[in-house]
């Protein structure tokens, strides 16, 4: 049509394409379902991005380094630039390793990059899920995005330890002697499944090379189907946002994707590249060049796994001494099997955790304003004692150098360990509850008696008051709009019985909400606000009668 | 429910169009109801030309920078090349990281800016609609399903549907069992080293045999077969077993079993290097307690004392390697170790 041709002209280059494109791909339909969707502003929320964005820097990066690496565990003598490791025998992919280090402009760079992307992604990925955790954001209907993104966590960990392993250094080497140790100790199938893994006996040739193409190829096309999984869920249900004036279970409330979300997350994603970027130039990550090739033999006293491995390492060393045993001639080692099933078991728990909820509540709305942590004290307490455990387990991967550094004696640290990983976090879950309840004590007070406003004032029969002044309409609301359970009792069914269930539901429902602090309602705010009104009328007029 | 509970519960979150129940959850009829969004505060570029003009110009110059910093990464790529001296990797890493570095960060804290302070900040509300489809979709849906059921017979055909369970369950079985030459059966190599009757002890990495003479009482030696070189076939695979640790202690405070009197040679014993734990190598000697630690879990060993394990998770003691000299006075194996080294398998000890 000729109207379009004007239209274009009239428009110039952008309206141009547009039409080109909208032609061929249908996008203006596209842009109008999505172009001004509202996304909720809050900086927790960023933290997935970070996720999101360092997976990006991971993709860019290590595209990079597959051109110069080469996976493969032949013997070479190293003829490099590096002069220290000159003549040594080595793999191939050690000497490549450090080629890319010693010998390509940027290579170093791109490696740190690499490395600290990689850290930051597990890390950010694990703060995301803390965030979602504590603000409840797993409810129906996230519970199966909830599921996705612990896959996508889980993948995370095993995309760092395959790429650990590549550069067949002595770390990486030593690492891999740990999980064929590890394999061989589970019972029937344990050297059959190291044979298969390390295509024989260890080491053998074909680790690194298996380890590679999981590394490049299959575990990051796993994470970007999850990825593409996550997103989209998250464009079905619309983000949560905080509760607040305005916000309900049945709107979003926030700014529009274009432009402002374009701008925003747009240029954070250059942030966080930048910073990435920032780092790798000024630290040092993982200096292959300083322990040489893998050898099953020399020292490497006081190393420790990257920090997302450190919590299975941890687990590793806090099993007791001597629970190895034997079941007639076959060997059952326990010493490999309770930090295995305990470390399983853990992440079974994290992964149902909200179905566990949901079960307990019998609430099956949709929640998309997100709780304060302080207004579910069971789930906050909960979560916290689940980060103590971790952190634990965590620092137990440091015994050593928690001993040598603070002068202690590293029996005492580890068995102090062993009994911080049962204390702990139920320390953690009782001062976690008692704070959340405190806090909602604080605002219920604050609610309904308003804020203190500082005036004292002595009435005429002596008594001293403070006056306190009523809050504004939407600071208030803050603080009384969150969801409010009460704990049931187990009943009968309709033949009936009271199941095994029933009971089990009612006694934990006793335990979630039994200390449950109600939201202050319009009544309770309305009476005070009576009350106060009372006093002040009774100043006014000692005021008056003083006169 | 009366009818303000009913709008109370939809203030709360519950929709008009499909009923949920709420479970254990307290509706309270007198909640406090919405306020309603906040109204919009005024930024100052909103309000005044000269910060709106402002911003633009600080926006402006983050892309500016941004665009200096990538330069200079150019200039640094070509400007500082790396060669033989490895300071030159220092300055190429420094130079084009820092340029990268500002060509990343300026596009980004110049959009951000740009949205924060030009772009319109008043918060807009957007209807939510549930999750599940409407009734009139739902029932669509399960009319198509019900269609291809019937059109297919996939529930009356009762042969077609078990047999098309039994195809499925069965394909994937070929492709598993392709992995199965992933590796070999390892058979019984796991129990031997390279350790044989009459091998000499040689020092670790170099290979000179070592004389028991030299080997004074507190020393300590890293040691492998003879003959086990760099760069050969299976050299890791075989030094992954046959590493050992040699020490020599004053025979008195040596603790030893009948059955191994003779495995040691004046006060030295060698021991498998390998933890029992996970297989990393016990390589910390502590002269003054005759401990022996595993740097990776921190398992320790009693060397005069069989090498038994007294702390930390490894279980079973290191196994000896029986020594004594030969003619002229080089150390060397009796044979081969009497156990599996290293970690602990399911069938270790099982007679062959």
């Amino acid at each position: 049509m000729s109207n379009t041709a004007n239209t274009q002209k009239k428009n110039g280059f952008l309206a141009g394409t547009a039409n080109y494109v909208d032609e061929r791909v249908g996008v203006g339909g596209i842009l109008k379902e999505f172009g001004r969707k509202i996304f909720p502003d809050h900086w927790s929320f960023m933290l997935g991005e970070v996720a999101l964005y360092s997976f990006l820097v991971l993709l860019l990066s290590g595209t990079f380094l597959t051109f110069f690496f080469q996976p493969s565990m032949t013997d070479v003598i190293y003829d490099g630039v590096y002069a220290p490791l000159k003549g040594a025998h080595m793999s191939i992919a050690y000497a490549s390793s450090l080629d890319i280090t010693f010998e390509v402009r940027g290579g170093l760079l791109m490696r740190q990059v690499h490395h600290w992307s990689a850290l930051l992604f597990v890390a950010a990925a694990g703060l995301h899920m803390l965030r979602v955790f504590f603000t409840g954001a797993f409810r129906k209907p996230r519970e199966i995005n909830w599921v996705v993104g612990f896959v996508l966590f889980v993948l995370g960990m095993a995309a760092g330890f395959t790429g650990y392993s590549l550069p067949d250094d002595l770390l990486s080497g030593n690492g891999l002697r740990i999980i064929d140790g590890m394999i061989k100790g589970v019972p029937f199938i344990g050297t059959g499944i190291s044979s298969l893994l390390f295509g024989g006996e260890f080491p053998g040739h074909a680790i690194v090379g298996r380890l590679y193409s999981l590394h490049i190829m299959l575990v990051p096309a796993l994470i970007l189907v999850f990825l593409a999984v996550h997103l989209f869920m998250l464009v079905i249900h619309k983000h949560t946002h905080y509760s607040g004036p305005g916000r309900k279970d049945t709107n979003v409330v926030g700014y529009p994707l274009m432009p402002v979300y374009v701008a925003k997350a747009g240029g954070f994603f250059f942030i966080v590249f930048g910073v990435i970027m920032l780092i790798a130039t000024f630290f040092t990550i993982n200096p292959i060049w300083n322990y040489g090739g893998y050898d099953p033999s020399p020292v490497s006293a006081g190393t420790q796994p990257d920090w997302y491995i450190g919590w299975l390492d941890g687990a590793l060393r806090l099993a007791p001494t001597g629970i190895e045993f034997m079941i007639g001639d076959y060997t059952v080692s326990t010493n490999i099997l309770l930090p295995l099933v305990v470390s399983l078991v853990f992440l079974a728990l994290v992964a149902i955790y909200p179905f566990v909820e949901n079960w307990v509540t019998g609430d099956k709305r949709e929640h998309h304003v997100l709780d304060r942590p302080r207004n579910a004290p069971v789930r906050t307490a909960i979560g916290a004692a689940g980060v103590m455990f971790y952190a634990v387990l965590w620092a137990g991967a440091s015994t050593d150098l928690i001993a040598t550094n603070f002068k202690m004696s590293l029996n005492q640290v580890l068995v102090t360990m062993q009994i911080s990983l049962i204390i702990l976090p139920i320390v953690a879950f009782l001062v976690t509850k008692r704070v959340c309840l405190s806090l909602q004590r604080k605002d219920r007070e604050i609610a309904i008696h308003g804020r203190e406003s500082g005036r004292i004032v002595r009435l005429p029969h002596g008594e001293y008051i403070e006056v306190h002044e009523p809050l504004d309409p939407h600071d208030l609301y803050k603080l009384v709009d969150f969801k409010d359970y009460k704990p049931t009792l187990a009943r009968p069914n309709a033949q009936g019985k009271i199941t095994v269930a029933a009971r089990l539901r009612s006694s934990l429902s006793k335990f979630y909400f039994e200390d449950r602090i109600a939201p202050a309602t319009q009544t309770e705010i309305d009476e005070a606000a009576h009350h106060a009104h009372e006093i002040e009328a009774e100043v006014q007029k000692a005021i008056e009668s003083s006169k | 429910m009366s009818d303000k509970s009913k709008e109370i519960a939809k203030q709360s979150g519950a929709y008009s169009d499909h009923e949920y129940d709420a479970g254990l959850r307290v509706i309270h009829e007198d909640a406090v109801a919405n306020p309603g969004i906040e109204p919009h505060r005024v930024r100052m570029t909103d309000k005044s030309v000269k910060h709106e003009k402002n911003a633009v110009r600080q926006v402006a110059a983050f892309f500016t920078l941004s665009m200096l910093g990538s330069a200079l990464a150019l200039y640094a790529y070509f400007a500082f090349p790396i060669s033989e001296d490895l300071t030159t990797v220092r300055l190429n890493t420094l130079y084009l990281g820092v340029g990268i570095t500002l060509g990343l960060l300026g596009i980004g804290i110049g959009a951000v800016h740009w949205a924060k302070t030009l772009m319109p900040d008043n918060e807009v509300s957007e209807e939510r609609h549930l999750t599940r489809g409407s009734d009139e979709k739902r029932a669509a849906a399960i009319e198509i399903i019900n269609l291809a059921n019937q059109e297919s017979g996939f529930s009356r055909r009762k042969l077609i549907r078990r047999t098309l369970y039994g195809s499925l369950a069965l394909f994937p079985l070929p492709g598993i069992i392709l992995f199965a030459d992933l590796g070999p059966s390892l058979g019984d190599k796991l129990r031997h080293t390279a350790w044989k009757q009459g091998t000499r002890l040689t020092k670790d990495p170099y290979g000179s045999p070592i004389k028991a003479s030299e080997v004074t009482i507190g020393s300590v030696f890293h040691v492998i077969p003879e003959g086990l070189m760099p760069g050969e076939e299976n050299y890791l695979e075989e030094k992954a077993k046959a590493a050992v640790l040699l020490v020599r202690v004053d025979p008195e405070i040596l603790i030893e079993t009948e059955e191994r009197a003779s495995w040691s040679y004046q006060g030295i014993v060698a021991y498998s290097k390998i933890c029992t734990h996970v297989g990393c190598p016990v390589a910390l000697y502590e002269q003054q307690t005759h401990h022996l630690l595993c740097p990776c879990h921190q398992s320790t060993f009693d060397l005069v004392d069989g090498c038994k394990v007294i702390f930390g998770p490894a279980t079973r003691s290191l196994p000896q390697l029986p020594i004594s000299v030969d003619a002229e006075g080089y150390l060397i194996a009796q044979s081969d170790f009497h156990e599996p080294v290293g970690p602990s398998f399911w069938d270790r000890s099982v007679q062959q």
